[in-house]
Protein backbone atom coordinates (compact mmCIF):
# COMPACT_ATOMS: atom_id res chain seq x y z
CA UNK A 1 0.00 0.00 0.00
CA UNK A 2 3.04 2.30 1.34
CA UNK A 3 4.33 2.02 -2.68
CA UNK A 4 0.93 3.39 -4.14
CA UNK A 5 1.06 6.25 -1.31
CA UNK A 6 4.45 6.77 -2.51
CA UNK A 7 3.62 6.97 -6.08
CA UNK A 8 0.94 9.90 -5.44
CA UNK A 9 3.66 11.43 -3.81
CA UNK A 10 6.06 11.02 -6.66
CA UNK A 11 3.40 11.71 -9.16
CA UNK A 12 1.90 14.96 -7.84
CA UNK A 13 4.57 16.77 -5.92
CA UNK A 14 7.94 16.14 -5.35
CA UNK A 15 8.93 14.74 -9.23
CA UNK A 16 5.71 15.99 -10.83
CA UNK A 17 6.24 15.89 -15.05
CA UNK A 18 6.22 19.63 -15.46
CA UNK A 19 7.07 21.42 -12.28
CA UNK A 20 10.42 19.18 -11.43
CA UNK A 21 11.41 17.10 -14.75
CA UNK A 22 10.29 19.98 -16.64
CA UNK A 23 9.15 17.52 -19.15
CA UNK A 24 6.45 17.90 -22.23
CA UNK A 25 7.27 21.75 -21.83
CA UNK A 26 6.04 22.38 -25.56
CA UNK A 27 2.45 21.79 -25.38
CA UNK A 28 2.63 22.63 -22.20
CA UNK A 29 3.53 26.40 -22.92
CA UNK A 30 1.68 26.18 -26.57
CA UNK A 31 -1.83 25.32 -25.46
CA UNK A 32 -2.55 26.53 -21.83
CA UNK A 33 -3.88 29.79 -23.22
CA UNK A 34 -7.33 28.54 -22.01
CA UNK A 35 -8.48 25.81 -18.99
CA UNK A 36 -10.67 24.16 -21.50
CA UNK A 37 -7.65 23.36 -23.95
CA UNK A 38 -5.38 22.48 -20.85
CA UNK A 39 -7.85 20.16 -19.25
CA UNK A 40 -8.31 18.83 -22.52
CA UNK A 41 -4.73 18.13 -23.34
CA UNK A 42 -3.99 17.26 -19.97
CA UNK A 43 -6.95 14.24 -20.08
CA UNK A 44 -5.60 13.28 -23.45
CA UNK A 45 -2.11 12.74 -21.90
CA UNK A 46 -3.25 11.24 -18.95
CA UNK A 47 -4.70 8.71 -20.98
CA UNK A 48 -1.99 8.21 -23.37
CA UNK A 49 0.33 7.61 -19.96
CA UNK A 50 -1.81 5.27 -18.31
CA UNK A 51 -2.54 3.40 -21.71
CA UNK A 52 1.27 3.56 -22.43
CA UNK A 53 2.21 2.71 -19.21
CA UNK A 54 -0.02 -0.79 -18.89
CA UNK A 55 1.29 -2.08 -22.21
CA UNK A 56 4.95 -1.61 -21.68
CA UNK A 57 4.44 -3.49 -18.40
CA UNK A 58 2.99 -6.04 -19.39
CA UNK A 59 4.63 -7.20 -22.64
CA UNK A 60 8.33 -6.23 -20.60
CA UNK A 61 9.72 -9.52 -20.18
CA UNK A 62 9.64 -10.06 -24.01
CA UNK A 63 10.92 -7.13 -25.53
CA UNK A 64 14.94 -7.53 -25.63
CA UNK A 65 16.15 -4.61 -24.25
CA UNK A 66 18.19 -3.19 -27.59
CA UNK A 67 14.83 -2.64 -29.49
CA UNK A 68 13.08 -1.54 -26.36
CA UNK A 69 12.70 2.40 -26.97
CA UNK A 70 11.47 1.57 -30.87
CA UNK A 71 8.67 -0.44 -29.18
CA UNK A 72 7.96 1.95 -26.23
CA UNK A 73 7.83 4.60 -29.34
CA UNK A 74 4.99 2.33 -31.35
CA UNK A 75 2.80 1.69 -27.98
CA UNK A 76 2.52 5.49 -27.22
CA UNK A 77 1.88 6.33 -30.82
CA UNK A 78 -0.81 3.62 -30.73
CA UNK A 79 -2.71 5.55 -27.88
CA UNK A 80 -2.02 8.92 -29.67
CA UNK A 81 -3.71 7.84 -32.46
CA UNK A 82 -6.63 5.97 -30.55
CA UNK A 83 -7.01 9.71 -28.69
CA UNK A 84 -6.63 11.42 -31.62
CA UNK A 85 -9.10 9.76 -33.22
CA UNK A 86 -11.35 9.55 -30.60
CA UNK A 87 -11.62 13.61 -30.26
CA UNK A 88 -11.81 13.91 -33.90
CA UNK A 89 -15.17 12.34 -33.36
CA UNK A 90 -16.90 12.84 -30.01
CA UNK A 91 -14.81 17.03 -29.45
CA UNK A 92 -14.12 17.84 -32.53
CA UNK A 93 -13.77 21.86 -31.77
CA UNK A 94 -11.56 20.79 -29.01
CA UNK A 95 -9.80 18.63 -31.66
CA UNK A 96 -9.47 21.68 -34.17
CA UNK A 97 -8.06 24.05 -31.28
CA UNK A 98 -5.53 21.95 -30.29
CA UNK A 99 -4.40 20.85 -33.51
CA UNK A 100 -1.16 19.98 -33.88
CA UNK A 101 -0.51 19.21 -30.31
CA UNK A 102 -2.95 16.48 -29.61
CA UNK A 103 -0.35 14.40 -32.32
CA UNK A 104 2.60 15.90 -30.52
CA UNK A 105 1.83 13.92 -27.07
CA UNK A 106 3.91 11.23 -29.02
CA UNK A 107 6.77 13.07 -28.28
CA UNK A 108 6.17 13.99 -25.00
CA UNK A 109 9.00 13.04 -23.10
CA UNK A 110 7.36 12.79 -19.71
CA UNK A 111 5.21 9.71 -21.47
CA UNK A 112 8.90 7.32 -22.92
CA UNK A 113 10.07 8.58 -19.61
CA UNK A 114 7.64 6.91 -17.31
CA UNK A 115 7.62 4.01 -19.95
CA UNK A 116 11.28 3.65 -19.27
CA UNK A 117 11.97 4.04 -15.93
CA UNK A 118 8.89 2.68 -14.41
CA UNK A 119 6.99 0.88 -16.46
CA UNK A 120 9.78 -1.39 -18.42
CA UNK A 121 10.48 -2.75 -14.63
CA UNK A 122 7.60 -2.80 -12.63
CA UNK A 123 3.65 -5.24 -12.89
CA UNK A 124 0.67 -3.59 -14.76
CA UNK A 125 -1.09 -2.61 -11.88
CA UNK A 126 1.47 0.01 -10.50
CA UNK A 127 2.66 0.99 -13.55
CA UNK A 128 -0.94 1.84 -14.06
CA UNK A 129 -1.13 3.74 -11.15
CA UNK A 130 2.20 5.19 -11.80
CA UNK A 131 0.91 6.69 -15.09
CA UNK A 132 -2.48 7.34 -13.69
CA UNK A 133 -0.73 9.94 -10.94
CA UNK A 134 1.98 11.52 -13.70
CA UNK A 135 -0.38 12.44 -15.98
CA UNK A 136 -2.42 13.21 -13.25
CA UNK A 137 0.18 16.05 -12.04
CA UNK A 138 0.69 17.05 -15.33
CA UNK A 139 -3.03 17.35 -16.02
CA UNK A 140 -3.27 20.10 -12.68
CA UNK A 141 -0.33 21.59 -13.51
CA UNK A 142 -1.78 22.77 -16.65
CA UNK A 143 -5.23 23.38 -15.62
CA UNK A 144 -3.91 25.43 -13.05
CA UNK A 145 -1.76 27.98 -15.92
CA UNK A 146 -4.13 27.80 -17.74
CA UNK A 147 -6.76 29.05 -15.56
CA UNK A 148 -4.20 31.98 -14.19
CA UNK A 149 -3.24 32.93 -18.18
CA UNK A 150 -7.49 32.60 -18.74
CA UNK A 151 -8.45 35.14 -15.97
CA UNK A 152 -4.98 37.51 -16.83
CA UNK A 153 -5.64 37.43 -20.01
CA UNK A 154 -9.49 37.44 -20.40
CA UNK A 155 -11.19 37.57 -17.06
CA UNK A 156 -12.73 34.74 -17.57
CA UNK A 157 -12.78 30.82 -16.28
CA UNK A 158 -13.81 27.92 -18.58
CA UNK A 159 -14.59 29.62 -21.18
CA UNK A 160 -15.80 27.14 -24.07
CA UNK A 161 -15.74 24.66 -21.70
CA UNK A 162 -18.78 22.84 -23.56
CA UNK A 163 -16.64 22.18 -26.42
CA UNK A 164 -15.02 19.73 -24.20
CA UNK A 165 -18.18 18.70 -21.66
CA UNK A 166 -21.03 18.65 -23.56
CA UNK A 167 -23.80 21.30 -24.09
CA UNK A 168 -24.31 21.50 -19.77
CA UNK A 169 -20.97 23.12 -19.33
CA UNK A 170 -21.71 26.21 -21.13
CA UNK A 171 -22.54 27.25 -17.85
CA UNK A 172 -19.61 26.74 -16.24
CA UNK A 173 -18.14 29.94 -17.87
CA UNK A 174 -17.24 32.65 -15.25
CA UNK A 175 -16.72 35.98 -16.11
CA UNK A 176 -14.48 36.98 -12.90
CA UNK A 177 -14.41 40.97 -14.04
CA UNK A 178 -15.16 42.58 -17.88
CA UNK A 179 -11.91 43.17 -20.09
CA UNK A 180 -11.56 45.91 -22.27
CA UNK A 181 -8.48 45.67 -23.41
CA UNK A 182 -7.35 41.49 -22.80
CA UNK A 183 -3.51 41.56 -21.83
CA UNK A 184 -2.46 39.73 -24.77
CA UNK A 185 1.03 38.94 -23.07
CA UNK A 186 -1.08 36.38 -20.53
CA UNK A 187 -2.46 34.46 -23.99
CA UNK A 188 0.83 35.23 -25.85
CA UNK A 189 3.73 32.58 -25.28
CA UNK A 190 6.06 34.68 -23.17
CA UNK A 191 2.51 34.50 -20.62
CA UNK A 192 3.06 30.77 -20.46
CA UNK A 193 6.74 31.07 -19.39
CA UNK A 194 6.37 33.87 -17.15
CA UNK A 195 3.69 31.91 -15.51
CA UNK A 196 5.30 28.36 -15.68
CA UNK A 197 8.22 30.54 -14.08
CA UNK A 198 5.97 31.35 -10.98
CA UNK A 199 3.99 28.07 -10.06
CA UNK A 200 7.67 26.24 -10.25
CA UNK A 201 9.17 29.41 -8.01
CA UNK A 202 5.45 29.05 -5.60
CA UNK A 203 6.90 24.92 -5.25
CA UNK A 204 10.09 25.68 -4.77
CA UNK A 205 9.13 27.92 -1.49
CA UNK A 206 6.78 25.83 -0.01
CA UNK A 207 9.33 22.71 -0.31
CA UNK A 208 11.66 25.58 1.50
CA UNK A 209 9.39 26.24 3.97
CA UNK A 210 9.15 23.06 4.85
CA UNK A 211 11.89 21.67 4.44
CA UNK A 212 13.22 24.54 6.85
CA UNK A 213 10.44 23.23 9.46
CA UNK A 214 11.34 19.38 8.91
CA UNK A 215 14.65 20.80 10.21
CA UNK A 216 13.67 22.36 13.09
CA UNK A 217 12.24 19.21 14.21
CA UNK A 218 15.48 17.28 13.33
CA UNK A 219 17.40 19.23 15.29
CA UNK A 220 15.84 18.87 18.83
CA UNK A 221 15.79 15.50 17.67
CA UNK A 222 19.74 15.14 17.66
CA UNK A 223 20.38 17.45 20.93
CA UNK A 224 17.95 14.78 23.12
CA UNK A 225 20.29 12.59 21.28
CA UNK A 226 23.38 13.81 21.98
CA UNK A 227 22.75 14.12 25.45
CA UNK A 228 21.69 10.67 25.92
CA UNK A 229 24.70 9.38 24.79
CA UNK A 230 27.25 11.88 26.66
CA UNK B 1 60.41 64.55 0.39
CA UNK B 2 58.06 61.79 1.82
CA UNK B 3 56.20 59.28 -0.37
CA UNK B 4 53.01 58.09 1.31
CA UNK B 5 52.52 53.92 0.48
CA UNK B 6 48.74 53.30 0.13
CA UNK B 7 47.41 50.20 -1.24
CA UNK B 8 45.64 50.04 -4.52
CA UNK B 9 43.10 51.30 -5.48
CA UNK B 10 44.36 54.73 -6.21
CA UNK B 11 41.81 56.63 -8.15
CA UNK B 12 38.74 57.23 -6.30
CA UNK B 13 35.09 58.19 -7.80
CA UNK B 14 33.21 60.06 -5.59
CA UNK B 15 30.20 59.15 -7.43
CA UNK B 16 27.83 56.99 -6.27
CA UNK B 17 24.91 55.05 -7.75
CA UNK B 18 22.46 58.22 -6.11
CA UNK B 19 23.98 60.90 -7.96
CA UNK B 20 24.64 59.43 -11.27
CA UNK B 21 21.26 58.04 -11.71
CA UNK B 22 20.06 61.64 -10.08
CA UNK B 23 22.14 62.76 -13.27
CA UNK B 24 20.37 60.81 -15.36
CA UNK B 25 17.40 62.02 -14.80
CA UNK B 26 18.44 66.04 -14.72
CA UNK B 27 20.25 65.07 -18.28
CA UNK B 28 16.37 63.68 -19.52
CA UNK B 29 15.22 67.14 -18.86
CA UNK B 30 16.04 68.95 -21.79
CA UNK B 31 13.97 65.87 -23.84
CA UNK B 32 11.13 66.29 -21.89
CA UNK B 33 10.42 69.95 -21.97
CA UNK B 34 10.42 69.23 -26.08
CA UNK B 35 8.41 66.50 -25.87
CA UNK B 36 6.15 67.86 -24.02
CA UNK B 37 6.20 70.86 -26.54
CA UNK B 38 5.24 69.11 -29.12
CA UNK B 39 3.12 66.15 -27.63
CA UNK B 40 1.28 67.70 -24.97
CA UNK B 41 1.45 67.59 -21.19
CA UNK B 42 0.52 64.44 -21.13
CA UNK B 43 4.04 62.92 -20.35
CA UNK B 44 4.15 65.05 -16.35
CA UNK B 45 1.09 62.81 -15.60
CA UNK B 46 2.64 59.94 -16.74
CA UNK B 47 5.71 60.32 -15.17
CA UNK B 48 3.95 61.32 -12.31
CA UNK B 49 1.72 58.33 -12.40
CA UNK B 50 5.08 55.97 -13.63
CA UNK B 51 7.18 57.15 -10.13
CA UNK B 52 4.37 56.95 -7.35
CA UNK B 53 3.64 53.55 -8.92
CA UNK B 54 7.48 52.55 -9.23
CA UNK B 55 8.22 53.52 -5.44
CA UNK B 56 5.09 51.59 -4.12
CA UNK B 57 6.31 48.75 -5.65
CA UNK B 58 9.62 48.87 -4.78
CA UNK B 59 8.87 49.29 -1.49
CA UNK B 60 6.29 46.54 -1.17
CA UNK B 61 9.04 44.42 -3.10
CA UNK B 62 10.91 45.15 -0.29
CA UNK B 63 9.07 45.05 2.55
CA UNK B 64 7.96 41.38 1.69
CA UNK B 65 12.09 40.24 0.75
CA UNK B 66 12.69 41.92 4.87
CA UNK B 67 14.87 44.49 3.17
CA UNK B 68 14.85 47.81 4.06
CA UNK B 69 12.73 49.62 1.84
CA UNK B 70 14.33 53.15 2.09
CA UNK B 71 17.55 52.92 1.07
CA UNK B 72 16.58 50.69 -2.15
CA UNK B 73 14.58 54.13 -2.31
CA UNK B 74 17.08 56.15 -2.11
CA UNK B 75 19.65 54.89 -4.91
CA UNK B 76 17.44 56.38 -7.17
CA UNK B 77 17.26 53.45 -9.55
CA UNK B 78 13.82 52.97 -9.86
CA UNK B 79 13.01 56.47 -10.43
CA UNK B 80 15.04 55.98 -13.61
CA UNK B 81 12.96 52.65 -14.42
CA UNK B 82 9.74 55.30 -14.03
CA UNK B 83 10.86 58.01 -15.77
CA UNK B 84 12.41 56.25 -18.88
CA UNK B 85 9.17 54.45 -19.54
CA UNK B 86 6.70 57.35 -19.02
CA UNK B 87 8.83 58.69 -21.64
CA UNK B 88 8.37 56.23 -23.84
CA UNK B 89 5.01 55.84 -23.80
CA UNK B 90 2.24 57.60 -25.71
CA UNK B 91 1.34 60.89 -23.49
CA UNK B 92 -2.33 60.39 -23.71
CA UNK B 93 -2.23 56.41 -22.89
CA UNK B 94 -4.51 55.80 -20.34
CA UNK B 95 -3.54 55.66 -16.86
CA UNK B 96 -4.14 52.35 -16.21
CA UNK B 97 -1.17 51.60 -19.28
CA UNK B 98 1.40 52.96 -17.18
CA UNK B 99 0.65 51.92 -14.10
CA UNK B 100 0.64 48.21 -15.29
CA UNK B 101 4.31 48.69 -17.47
CA UNK B 102 5.98 49.88 -14.41
CA UNK B 103 4.90 47.93 -11.80
CA UNK B 104 6.10 44.68 -14.11
CA UNK B 105 9.42 46.69 -14.48
CA UNK B 106 9.51 46.96 -10.60
CA UNK B 107 7.88 43.94 -9.71
CA UNK B 108 8.81 41.17 -12.24
CA UNK B 109 11.73 42.17 -14.01
CA UNK B 110 14.17 44.48 -11.34
CA UNK B 111 13.06 42.33 -8.14
CA UNK B 112 12.23 38.81 -9.16
CA UNK B 113 15.53 38.55 -10.00
CA UNK B 114 17.17 39.83 -7.23
CA UNK B 115 16.59 43.92 -7.18
CA UNK B 116 19.16 46.01 -7.85
CA UNK B 117 21.83 45.47 -9.92
CA UNK B 118 20.58 41.90 -10.26
CA UNK B 119 18.29 42.16 -13.44
CA UNK B 120 19.09 40.36 -17.10
CA UNK B 121 16.83 43.22 -18.87
CA UNK B 122 16.33 46.22 -18.76
CA UNK B 123 13.45 46.65 -16.64
CA UNK B 124 12.06 49.92 -18.60
CA UNK B 125 12.54 48.13 -21.64
CA UNK B 126 10.93 44.98 -21.07
CA UNK B 127 7.66 46.99 -19.11
CA UNK B 128 7.65 48.87 -22.40
CA UNK B 129 7.74 45.70 -24.70
CA UNK B 130 5.02 43.85 -21.93
CA UNK B 131 2.54 46.99 -23.20
CA UNK B 132 3.03 46.96 -27.05
CA UNK B 133 2.38 43.57 -26.82
CA UNK B 134 -0.81 43.33 -24.77
CA UNK B 135 -1.79 47.15 -26.09
CA UNK B 136 -0.88 47.70 -29.33
CA UNK B 137 -3.29 50.17 -29.65
CA UNK B 138 -2.99 52.34 -27.02
CA UNK B 139 0.55 52.36 -27.35
CA UNK B 140 0.57 53.31 -30.54
CA UNK B 141 -1.63 56.02 -30.60
CA UNK B 142 1.27 58.86 -30.77
CA UNK B 143 -0.77 62.56 -30.86
CA UNK B 144 0.35 64.68 -34.25
CA UNK B 145 2.86 67.09 -33.20
CA UNK B 146 1.32 69.95 -31.91
CA UNK B 147 2.37 72.17 -34.68
CA UNK B 148 0.07 69.71 -36.78
CA UNK B 149 -2.57 68.79 -34.75
CA UNK B 150 -5.73 69.86 -34.98
CA UNK B 151 -7.29 70.12 -31.16
CA UNK B 152 -5.27 71.71 -28.70
CA UNK B 153 -5.37 70.24 -24.98
CA UNK B 154 -5.54 71.95 -21.63
CA UNK B 155 -3.93 70.46 -18.54
CA UNK B 156 -7.12 69.59 -17.32
CA UNK B 157 -8.40 67.89 -20.79
CA UNK B 158 -5.07 65.99 -20.67
CA UNK B 159 -6.03 64.57 -17.25
CA UNK B 160 -9.14 64.02 -18.15
CA UNK B 161 -8.29 62.06 -21.10
CA UNK B 162 -5.17 60.00 -18.94
CA UNK B 163 -7.80 58.84 -16.44
CA UNK B 164 -11.24 58.48 -18.57
CA UNK B 165 -9.91 57.85 -22.20
CA UNK B 166 -12.08 60.39 -23.17
CA UNK B 167 -11.40 64.33 -23.26
CA UNK B 168 -14.40 66.39 -21.15
CA UNK B 169 -16.57 66.98 -24.32
CA UNK B 170 -16.23 63.27 -25.39
CA UNK B 171 -13.27 63.16 -27.84
CA UNK B 172 -11.45 59.65 -28.00
CA UNK B 173 -7.39 59.92 -28.60
CA UNK B 174 -8.37 58.29 -32.22
CA UNK B 175 -10.46 61.23 -32.41
CA UNK B 176 -7.61 63.74 -31.45
CA UNK B 177 -5.46 61.96 -33.34
CA UNK B 178 -6.40 63.80 -36.70
CA UNK B 179 -4.98 66.51 -38.72
CA UNK B 180 -6.60 69.44 -39.91
CA UNK B 181 -7.05 67.29 -43.02
CA UNK B 182 -9.44 64.94 -40.86
CA UNK B 183 -6.55 62.49 -41.35
CA UNK B 184 -4.96 60.07 -38.67
CA UNK B 185 -1.59 61.29 -38.21
CA UNK B 186 0.98 58.45 -37.65
CA UNK B 187 4.94 58.67 -36.51
CA UNK B 188 6.84 59.66 -38.97
CA UNK B 189 8.51 55.56 -38.72
CA UNK B 190 5.17 54.60 -39.06
CA UNK B 191 4.35 56.85 -42.06
CA UNK B 192 7.47 55.57 -43.85
CA UNK B 193 6.90 52.09 -43.06
CA UNK B 194 2.84 52.59 -44.52
CA UNK B 195 3.92 54.12 -47.32
CA UNK B 196 7.38 51.59 -48.43
CA UNK B 197 4.52 48.44 -47.78
CA UNK B 198 2.00 50.52 -49.96
CA UNK B 199 4.53 50.93 -52.82
CA UNK B 200 5.58 54.29 -52.05
CA UNK B 201 8.98 55.32 -52.44
CA UNK B 202 11.19 56.87 -49.61
CA UNK B 203 10.88 60.69 -51.37
CA UNK B 204 6.62 60.31 -51.96
CA UNK B 205 6.44 59.58 -48.15
CA UNK B 206 8.63 62.44 -47.21
CA UNK B 207 5.60 64.28 -48.85
CA UNK B 208 3.19 63.77 -45.94
CA UNK B 209 2.81 66.10 -43.16
CA UNK B 210 4.17 64.24 -40.37
CA UNK B 211 7.80 64.74 -42.36
CA UNK B 212 10.34 67.86 -42.51
CA UNK B 213 13.15 68.06 -45.13
CA UNK B 214 15.50 65.99 -42.47
CA UNK B 215 13.16 63.62 -40.30
CA UNK B 216 9.94 63.58 -38.24
CA UNK B 217 7.99 67.16 -37.62
CA UNK B 218 8.98 67.67 -33.56
CA UNK B 219 9.96 64.11 -33.27
CA UNK B 220 13.24 65.57 -34.59
CA UNK B 221 13.81 68.19 -32.14
CA UNK B 222 12.63 65.91 -29.15
CA UNK B 223 16.14 63.56 -30.38
CA UNK B 224 18.61 66.83 -30.66
CA UNK B 225 17.42 67.30 -26.91
CA UNK B 226 18.07 63.41 -25.66
CA UNK B 227 20.88 63.95 -27.96
CA UNK B 228 22.04 66.99 -25.56
CA UNK B 229 21.51 65.18 -22.46
CA UNK B 230 22.95 62.27 -23.90
CA UNK B 231 26.32 65.10 -24.23
CA UNK B 232 25.73 66.40 -20.56
CA UNK B 233 26.02 62.58 -19.54
CA UNK B 234 28.81 61.96 -21.34
CA UNK B 235 30.78 65.20 -20.10
CA UNK B 236 30.25 64.22 -16.19
CA UNK B 237 31.43 60.65 -17.24
CA UNK B 238 27.96 58.99 -16.02
CA UNK B 239 28.19 56.97 -19.22
CA UNK B 240 31.17 56.25 -21.34
CA UNK B 241 31.10 56.81 -24.94
CA UNK B 242 31.03 53.01 -25.84
CA UNK B 243 27.74 52.55 -26.04
CA UNK B 244 26.03 55.26 -27.79
CA UNK B 245 28.85 55.55 -30.46
CA UNK B 246 28.45 51.57 -30.87
CA UNK B 247 24.54 51.69 -31.56
CA UNK B 248 24.45 54.93 -33.54
CA UNK B 249 27.71 53.30 -35.48
CA UNK B 250 25.21 50.19 -35.84
CA UNK B 251 22.48 51.75 -36.82
CA UNK B 252 23.69 54.28 -39.04
CA UNK B 253 26.35 52.96 -40.94
CA UNK B 254 24.03 49.69 -42.48
CA UNK B 255 21.27 52.62 -43.07
CA UNK B 256 24.16 54.67 -44.94
CA UNK B 257 25.09 51.69 -46.91
CA UNK B 258 21.46 50.21 -47.49
CA UNK B 259 20.25 54.02 -48.90
CA UNK B 260 23.25 55.03 -50.65
CA UNK B 261 22.14 51.37 -52.77
CA UNK B 262 18.64 51.69 -52.33
CA UNK B 263 17.40 54.98 -52.03
CA UNK B 264 14.06 55.03 -52.88
CA UNK B 265 12.99 52.11 -50.01
CA UNK B 266 15.68 52.27 -47.73
CA UNK B 267 15.97 55.69 -45.61
CA UNK B 268 18.83 57.42 -45.00
CA UNK B 269 20.97 57.58 -41.67
CA UNK B 270 19.61 61.25 -40.88
CA UNK B 271 16.12 59.98 -40.75
CA UNK B 272 16.72 56.84 -38.54
CA UNK B 273 19.20 59.07 -36.16
CA UNK B 274 16.37 61.62 -35.35
CA UNK B 275 13.11 59.38 -35.21
CA UNK B 276 11.43 57.15 -33.08
CA UNK B 277 13.41 56.12 -29.41
CA UNK B 278 16.85 56.63 -31.44
CA UNK B 279 18.99 58.83 -29.13
CA UNK B 280 16.77 58.29 -26.18
CA UNK B 281 17.97 54.54 -26.58
CA UNK B 282 21.27 55.18 -27.54
CA UNK B 283 22.30 57.51 -24.12
CA UNK B 284 19.74 56.61 -21.71
CA UNK B 285 18.29 52.97 -22.60
CA UNK B 286 21.29 51.11 -23.50
CA UNK B 287 23.30 52.87 -21.28
CA UNK B 288 21.84 50.74 -18.28
CA UNK B 289 25.26 49.05 -16.16
CA UNK B 290 23.43 46.35 -14.46
CA UNK B 291 22.14 44.92 -18.14
CA UNK B 292 24.77 46.02 -20.60
CA UNK B 293 27.93 44.51 -21.33
CA UNK B 294 30.75 44.53 -18.51
CA UNK B 295 34.30 45.38 -20.54
CA UNK B 296 34.59 48.49 -22.87
CA UNK B 297 35.23 46.37 -26.11
CA UNK B 298 32.11 44.45 -24.83
CA UNK B 299 30.14 47.80 -24.45
CA UNK B 300 31.12 48.79 -28.14
CA UNK B 301 29.95 45.35 -29.13
CA UNK B 302 26.93 45.65 -27.29
CA UNK B 303 26.33 48.90 -28.70
CA UNK B 304 26.56 47.60 -32.06
CA UNK B 305 24.75 44.76 -31.53
CA UNK B 306 21.75 46.71 -30.45
CA UNK B 307 21.79 49.33 -33.39
CA UNK B 308 22.23 46.75 -36.13
CA UNK B 309 19.17 45.32 -34.54
CA UNK B 310 17.12 48.31 -34.40
CA UNK B 311 17.88 49.04 -38.56
CA UNK B 312 17.02 45.29 -38.82
CA UNK B 313 13.79 45.65 -37.50
CA UNK B 314 12.60 49.05 -38.36
CA UNK B 315 13.73 48.06 -42.03
CA UNK B 316 12.03 44.06 -42.24
CA UNK B 317 10.16 43.85 -39.45
CA UNK B 318 6.38 44.04 -37.67
CA UNK B 319 6.97 47.07 -35.57
CA UNK B 320 7.59 50.73 -36.79
CA UNK B 321 10.48 50.80 -34.28
CA UNK B 322 12.86 48.74 -32.38
CA UNK B 323 14.67 50.12 -29.79
CA UNK B 324 12.92 47.96 -26.73
CA UNK B 325 12.64 44.64 -28.56
CA UNK B 326 16.87 45.04 -29.67
CA UNK B 327 17.87 46.10 -26.05
CA UNK B 328 16.00 43.13 -24.30
CA UNK B 329 17.86 40.69 -27.30
CA UNK B 330 21.66 42.26 -26.50
CA UNK B 331 20.63 41.98 -23.24
CA UNK B 332 20.32 38.34 -23.43
CA UNK B 333 23.54 38.17 -25.52
CA UNK B 334 25.29 40.30 -22.44
CA UNK B 335 26.83 36.62 -21.08
CA UNK B 336 28.12 35.51 -24.66
CA UNK B 337 29.74 39.10 -25.43
CA UNK B 338 30.71 39.62 -21.47
CA UNK B 339 32.75 35.83 -22.34
CA UNK B 340 34.96 36.76 -25.16
CA UNK B 341 35.82 40.35 -24.39
CA UNK B 342 37.12 39.27 -20.87
CA UNK B 343 40.41 41.69 -20.87
CA UNK B 344 43.18 39.55 -20.36
CA UNK B 345 45.17 40.08 -16.94
CA UNK B 346 48.43 41.89 -16.94
CA UNK B 347 51.33 39.56 -17.36
CA UNK B 348 49.53 37.16 -19.20
CA UNK B 349 49.02 36.45 -23.05
CA UNK B 350 45.31 36.80 -24.82
CA UNK B 351 45.97 33.54 -25.19
CA UNK B 352 45.64 32.73 -21.66
CA UNK B 353 43.46 35.24 -19.88
CA UNK B 354 41.02 35.49 -22.65
CA UNK B 355 37.65 34.11 -22.87
CA UNK B 356 37.86 30.14 -22.35
CA UNK B 357 38.22 30.64 -18.93
CA UNK B 358 41.74 29.35 -17.89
Amino acid sequence: MSEFKELTRQGLWENNPALVQLLGLCPLLAVTASVTNALGLGLATLFVLMGSNITVSLVRQWVPSEIRIPVFVMVIATFVTIIQLLMNAYVYELYQSLGIFIPLIVTNCAIIGRAEAYASKNPWQKAAFDGFMMGLGFALVLVLLGGMREVIGNGTLFDGAELLLGDWAAQLRIELFEVNYPLLLAILPPGAFIGLGFIIAGKNWIDAKRAAKAEKVEKTVTRARVTAES
Amino acid sequence: MTFRVAAAPHGHSQQNTADMMRWVCYALIPGVLVQSYFFGAGVYFQLFLAIVTAYAAESLCMLARNRNARSALRDNTALVTAVLLAISIPSLAPWWIIVIGTAFSIVVVKQIYGGMGQNLFNPAMAGYVLLLVSFPVQMTNWLPPSTLANYELSLWQTLHTILFEYTPAGYSVEQLRTTVDGVTMATPLDTIKTALSQGYTVAEAYQQPVLSAIAGVGWQWVNLAFLLGGFILLQRRIISWHIPVGLLAGLLIPALVANLFAPSVMPGPVFHALSGATMLGAFFIATDPVSAATSPRGRLIFGLLIGFLVWVIRSWGGYPDAVAFAVLLANLSVPLIDRYTRPSVYGHSRSHGGGDGQ
